[in-house]
């Protein structure tokens, strides 16, 4: 089984980017469950959300405290959250930002994309407040290996409930670009 | 058939649509869930033809409900912890008119402090109001039940009101694999609402009305309590009837996983079985007997299955997720009770996940070490122990 | 469905208790001790007493003056009571 935490910010869809990557593994046969931290999700708050991946039904039903992967939605989350806490010795953290990977000089294996610039390009959210979740899903696809980019634009396609285009080539482009 | 990805929330509306509810009577306010939300976009849509309405308070919502049941309309409402305890008068209106009303609640810890996290104590202190209580361990379940609710309920030999308990978070908000039934197989598998006595100003009838001491109310008692003793048999043959229309098995009152052999057995109800069956995957790995059975249901309470269930085993470990104030779990209780006169082995209660707190493997195996220390030395140490609390 | 009153056995009972025998086989007139008597010369027609009969024990007629049904009033005095008129009298049973 593999577990994949996410860190976000109330707004940002980290509980949807959940959803889409299980529903993108489910596509390709596999059992799945993505679930928000159960806490009260109020904008701009940080906000935690997991899924499981397994080739076996899920039987277990209790928070991740030992993830494989770390995906981290907003850059400013690095300083104030210790977002790699119980991250598997080989595990990776993704971290939407515009640095190279070096910059964050963890001791995991650390890639970046920067999800931001995406998402604004393709008119996803607000320059204000651009919804990343799509754009680091694609590089989610890239670094781990775990799901291919053809489900998770497959899964986009049949949960976004607008902009579909845009959310699947901000995938790709982040798919492209994601740095390791 | 479809498989698609969906909550606890979602499956359970999902399972009021399959069922053709004809009234929806709900109170959209917190701790109100998703669950109504969405039949109330399914009404919107036209996906399901239902009269939808919006009251002011759960306890309307309930009278709303019976009204419209006994009117001869397939009735659903949903609701959760202080909305749940709020119908408490109405729940027992709706037993004792016989209406057969499903109710999905989530189950969530009551105030204060405020939590919206699971606990079982909303709906384990509605157990006298003579509802059939299930509680549900994945979301599929949350959908299966429902349907299977609505056929269990208006049967002529049951007539009484069911609800369904979803695990805040752990299944509500939760997304897992559901397998969405075809509606032409569920319309084959639950024939329309045939009320026994409905409301129709052509034919009036009165109920409820009153009925003084020498007259007939204890007999009208009796025969609630006549019809949930023909629950079980009742479930166990729509449980068969839905496996051969649809593939899955459910196993009447309670699941048993890996308790053939076992020396010590969980008894649990909820979502945390599933982690409680992780455990014992991992446990097992390691040569140690043990095993869990999940209480799927606590009204009518299966004693009789679990005395059977239980003749074997030397260790049994109850776990509640609520609590009995003043006494012990109300789970515990039961099974202790059921087993009295008997040759009953050693019993102990665990108090655990209290306002939401995780239940994890770890929790889980510390309990079943408690459970192999108490057994060894043949005596038990605490017999109501909350687990977790930080001292 | 046979009349509750008629049943002598648990066997006998619906599932619910329902009854269809209407609450105007319950005669409530053999309760009155008192007997209401509406004066039509003192009525104003104001329909209060109607409003205020607990037992829905008063009609109103053609011309507006309220009848009293005597097989279900009960003789509680509340319309006398409420008759800003002082148009109905209670007077004993019998006599
Ligand atoms: S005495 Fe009471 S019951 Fe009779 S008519 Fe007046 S209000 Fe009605
Ligand atoms: S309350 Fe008095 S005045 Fe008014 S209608 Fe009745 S009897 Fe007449």
């Amino acid at each position: 089984m593999i577990e994949i935490r996410f860190h976000g910010r109330g707004g940002q869809g980290a509980v949807v980017a959940s959803n889409i990557l299980a529903d993108a593994a489910f596509k390709e046969g596999k059992y799945v469950q993505a679930f928000p931290y159960f806490g009260v999700e109020r904008r701009g708050a940080p906000v935690t959300s997991f899924t499981r991946i397994d080739k076996d039904p899920i039987k277990i039903k209790s928070q991740v405290y030992k993830p494989n992967y770390i995906v981290v939605l907003d850059p400013t989350l690095m300083n104030v959250t210790d977002v790699t806490s119980g991250l598997d010795k080989d595990g990776i953290v993704l971290i939407n930002s515009d640095k190279y990977p070096k910059y964050y000089n963890l001791s995991f294996k650390t890639a970046t994309v920067d999800a931001t610039s995406i998402a604004i390009e393709n008119k996803l959210g607000s320059r204000m407040a651009p919804i990343v979740n799509t754009s680091i899903l694609g590089a989610f696809a890239k670094i781990s290996g775990e799901v291919m980019l053809e489900s998770i634009v497959l899964a986009i396609k049949e949960s976004a409930p607008s902009k579909k285009e845009e959310n699947i080539k901000a995938a790709k482009q982040a798919y492209e670009k994601t740095i390791m | 058939m479809v498989k698609k990805i969906m909550t606890g929330n979602i499956a359970a509306a999902w399972g009021a649509r399959l069922s053709r509810a004809e009234v929806i009577a709900a109170y959209p306010i917190t701790p109100q869930t998703i669950i109504v939300e969405k039949l109330a976009q399914f009404v919107s849509d036209g996906e399901l033809k239902a009269e939808y309405l919006h009251v002011e308070s759960e306890h309307s919502a309930m009278a709303a409900c019976i009204a419209a049941s006994q009117t001869g309309a397939r009735t659903f409402t949903a609701t959760s912890s202080q909305g749940l305890v709020l119908m408490h008068e109405l729940l027992h209106w709706a037993s004792g008119a016989r209406a057969p009303i499903v109710m999905a609640n989530v189950n969530r810890a009551l105030a204060p402090p405020w939590s919206v996290w699971v606990e079982h104590t909303d709906m384990m202190s509605q157990r006298d109001t003579g509802w059939i209580q299930f509680y549900a361990e994945s979301n599929q379940e949350v959908l299966d039940t429902t349907i299977m609710c609505y056929k269990l309920c208006e049967d002529k030999d049951i007539q009484l009101p069911a609800m369904i308990g979803l695990d805040a978070f752990y299944l509500s908000h939760t997304s897992e694999i559901v397998d969405i039934p075809d509606q032409e197989k569920v319309d084959k598998f639950l024939p329309k609402f045939e009320p026994a006595y409905p409301l129709d100003v052509e034919n009036p009838l009165s109920i409820g009305s009153l009925s003084m001491p020498h007259q007939w109310y204890p007999e009208f008692r009796y025969k609630i309590q006549e019809a949930m003793e023909r629950v079980i048999p009742k479930l166990n043959k729509i449980e068969e009837e839905f496996y051969k229309e649809f593939g899955r098995k459910y196993t009447g009152p309670l699941e048993l996983y890996n308790t053939e052999d076992a020396e010590v057995v969980l008894i649990i109800s909820g979502a945390a079985t599933g982690t409680v069956k992780e455990t014992v995957d991992i446990l097992r790995k390691k040569g140690i007997k043990v095993g869990v059975i999940r209480l799927r249901m606590f009204r009518p309470f299966p004693s009789d299955y679990l005395v059977k269930a239980l003749s074997k085993i030397s260790f049994i470990g109850v776990i509640d997720r609520s609590f009995s104030f003043g006494h012990e779990g109300a789970i515990y209780s039961e099974i202790k009770a059921s087993l009295y006169g008997l040759n009953a082995p050693l019993i102990k209660n665990f108090i655990v996940g209290m306002g939401g707190r995780d239940i994890t493997t770890d929790t889980i195996t510390k309990i079943y070490e408690n459970c192999f220390s108490c057994l060894k030395n043949n005596k038990i140490d605490i017999p109501v122990e909350w687990i977790d609390i930080k001292v | 469905m046979k009349r509750l009153e008629k049943l002598v056995s648990i066997k006998d009972l619906p599932e619910a208790p329902v009854s269809n025998v209407p609450s105007l086989n319950q005669k409530t007139g053999t309760w009155r001790v008192f007997r209401p008597i509406v004066d039509k010369e003192k009525c104003i027609k104001c329909s209060i007493c109607w409003r205020c009969c607990p037992d829905i024990s008063i009609e109103i007629d053609n011309e507006g003056f309220p009848i009293i049904n005597y097989d279900y009033c009960k003789g509680c005095g509340i319309c006398a009571h409420e008759c800003p008129k002082t148009a109905i009298s209670m007077d004993r049973e019998g006599k």
